[in-house]
């Protein structure tokens, strides 16, 4: 037997919306089975389990969105736990795993899948079989038997930064902004640890959250046209990295002599989503030996 | 085994079927606008549907050929020729070597493809020949072609020499007789029938999935999405399709979280101007996003040209992956007619050469 029939068969033949609709309905209906601790469809469901947090929609007709929760910081370690999985296991036609802010979005090929539901639906067959059913279905089953409390551990990447000075040309304007003194906007900076929800924007970017609102500062009115890689932003709540030159409106306030992004490399990004991101900061001399190095 | 460009026309890039798998890192995806074209054109010069090809748009280039070449051109008509004779689209073309292949501007369609026999060699980044030109990745130099670039194909596959004896058989079985030698081209006389092409046209109607935030918008704008038309406006290019025509508005304003976004993603700015997401999109968006072009109609969206106007109809995800898979198989169904039309000695079919699709 295949999946998950209940949600399978009843959704079938039914416009999406409604097919959604039914599907949390049935969610909801396992969660409470979950959380009794009770065999469901013949399988043990386990407590705490990512299928009550998830809500699966179609992203086109290519790709399956997974939603994981309201807010990056719950759904943070939701995310991780399944890309890790996917990455491991990988779904019939899986064609790559791509996560949000709360959200991850599964690319699959349909023409692979097709062959897949016409055995498993022999005995109950229905007018087309749609690869997307299939993949919702698989998607509930490995739902159902992961936690986010087995997270993998995460990565920690000490990313060495100029603060200052040439390298970060707006680290006055940040301090004046916040009431403070340069030196502790760098402090601030540099003491908390980020995590990386997603990679976007540009390649290699990462979108940091858990930055001090002591030290935001909105982003500037004329965009530089030029920002060079490495460069340390903030804009609003956000800090980032500029992993390639590109035109950007964020306050710079340091450069780090990392590369984020090398093309040749695989993969290709230092940082991945999951990964712990500490600043360090280093003098003038440092990033230029470091520079020097590369 | 060379190109040289002579002129470069106004967009010409190597591209392949996207650069998969890194998107999680913010590598767009890149490759073909119009898939079904670029792989038409693979297929009819013996090609693998992925190999690296040439998109060209709008307006064509001129492309020297050092030596004999296997080539198809599919998707828009820039009026190819070679020696001022038309060179016909759909079809494998045997170009003699020493020739100008010289395309105008598009008279139908927005970009036309070019294969070659043998795929262009380009050094693949990330398991891709296509051009990001935005990061300068892949491609050729990770750009546009400009005058006096060099490109060089690869070698013949078995199924590009079968094509390309075919083509020289089929002259020499002609009944105006021989001359294939003095000849700048030849074309085959078959094509694809334009029964499995698509019809390009100014004002195509295109069929969407609701998008994951469509419950969001307000009746009107949903009435008008479904009913009114949209503008191609001048500022569309290979990451997205900037739409003019009425306001989309939601119900209320909400700050959205990124997440990943893909072709066909129509998302709306604040402005209420919808963008529908091509080639060269960003990976993550954080605009709510009203609609999703399926995929077998992007075809048709990268094959108009700005100022067209577009209609939309709502379809469901079961007829969207059905019409998918039913354009896979008749892409199958092309490649095992080729084979077919090439395998068999021309004469058994009985002067099938007066045929012409």
């Amino acid at each position: 037997m295949i999946g998950y029939p209940l949600v399978g068969r009843r959704c079938r033949g039914m416009d999406s919306a409604r097919n959604q609709a039914n599907c949390r309905e049935l969610l909801q209906d396992e969660w409470c089975t979950a959380a009794r601790g009770m065999r469901y469809n013949g399988r043990k469901v386990r407590r705490g389990s990512l299928v009550q947090h998830a809500w699966i929609e179609p992203l086109g007709d290519r790709a399956v969105m997974v939603r994981l929760g309201e807010r990056p910081d719950e759904t943070f370690q939701r995310i991780v736990t399944l890309i890790a999985y996917l990455d491991d296991h990988p779904l019939p036609g899986q064609v790559e795993v791509v996560p949000g802010y709360t959200s991850v979005a599964i690319y699959y090929d349909p023409a692979e899948i097709e062959p897949l539901i016409e055995t498993a639906d022999r005995l109950a067959p229905v007018e087309f079989p749609c690869p997307y059913d299939y993949v919702r279905d698989r998607l509930l089953d490995i739902l159902r038997t992961l936690d986010a409390r087995d997270a993998p551990p995460a990565r920690e990447v000490e990313i060495p930064v100029c603060y200052g000075g040439d390298c970060g040309p707006d680290l006055e304007d940040v301090a004046r902004l916040n009431d403070l003194t340069a030196q502790e906007v760098v402090e601030i900076h540099s003491s908390a640890s980020y995590v990386v929800h997603m990679i976007g924007f540009a390649p290699g970017f990462p979108y940091l959250g858990g930055m001090d609102p002591r030290i935001a500062a909105p982003r500037r009115d004329a965009p530089r046209p030029s920002v060079p890689a490495g460069s340390v932003g903030i804009a609003g709540v956000q800090t980032g990295v500029y992993p390639i030159e590109t035109p950007g409106g964020w306050n710079v306030i340091g450069r780090t002599p990392l590369k984020l992004f090398q093309p040749e490399r695989d993969p290709p990004s230092l940082l991945r989503a999951g990964d712990i991101v500490r600043f360090r900061p280093i003098s003038k001399e440092a990033y230029a030996r470091w520079e020097g190095q590369a | 085994m060379t190109i040289i460009v002579h002129k470069p026309g106004l967009l010409t890039t190597v591209q392949d079927m996207g650069r998969y798998r890194y998107q999680r890192y913010g590598v767009v995806v890149a490759g073909a606008m119009d898939p079904f074209a670029y792989a038409c054109a693979n297929i009819l010069t013996g090609n693998e549907p992925s190999a690296a090809a040439l998109e060209i748009t709008m307006v064509g280039p001129k492309l020297w050929f050092a030596q004999d070449a296997l080539v198809a051109i599919c998707g828009a008509d820039m009026s190819p020729a070679i020696q001022g004779e038309r060179v016909p689209l759909w079809r494998p073309v045997l170009v003699r070597a020493k020739s100008l292949l010289e395309f105008a501007s598009a008279r139908e369609g927005a970009r036309a493809y070019l294969a070659i026999n043998g795929g262009l060699i380009v050094e693949q980044r990330m398991g891709s020949s296509s051009t990001y030109l935005r990061a300068g990745i892949g491609g050729y130099a990770g750009r546009a072609l400009i005058e006096g670039d060099e490109l060089v194909w690869g070698r013949s596959t078995a199924a590009g020499a079968a094509i390309r004896r075919s083509l020289l058989q089929e002259v020499e079985d002609s009944p105006h007789g021989g001359g294939a030698a003095d000849r700048p081209f030849i074309a085959a006389r078959w094509s694809i029938s334009s029964r499995a092409l698509p019809h390009y046209s100014k004002h195509p109607q295109v069929r969407f999935l609701p998008g994951p935030h469509y419950g969001m918008f307000r009746e009107d704008s949903l009435g008008d999405l479904r009913q009114g038309s949209y503008v191609v406006g001048p500022q569309s290019d290979r990451m997205g399709y900037r739409l003019e025509g009425k306001r989309l508005m939601l119900r209320e304003r909400r700050e959205l979280y990124s997440e990943p976004v893909t072709a066909g993603t129509v998302q709306v700015p604040p402005d209420g101007m919808p963008i529908v997401l091509m080639a060269d999109r960003q990976t993550t968006g954080g605009y709510p996003v009203i609609a999703q072009v399926i995929s077998v109609d992007l075809p048709l969206l990268a094959q108009t040209p700005p100022g067209g106007r577009l209609s939309f109809r709502q379809v469901d995800i079961r007829e969207a992956q059905r019409l998918l898979l039913a354009e896979r198989r008749d892409l199958a169904a092309i490649r095992a007619g080729v084979r077919m039309r090439v395998q068999s000695a021309p004469w058994t079919f009985g002067g099938c050469w007066h045929e012409r699709a």
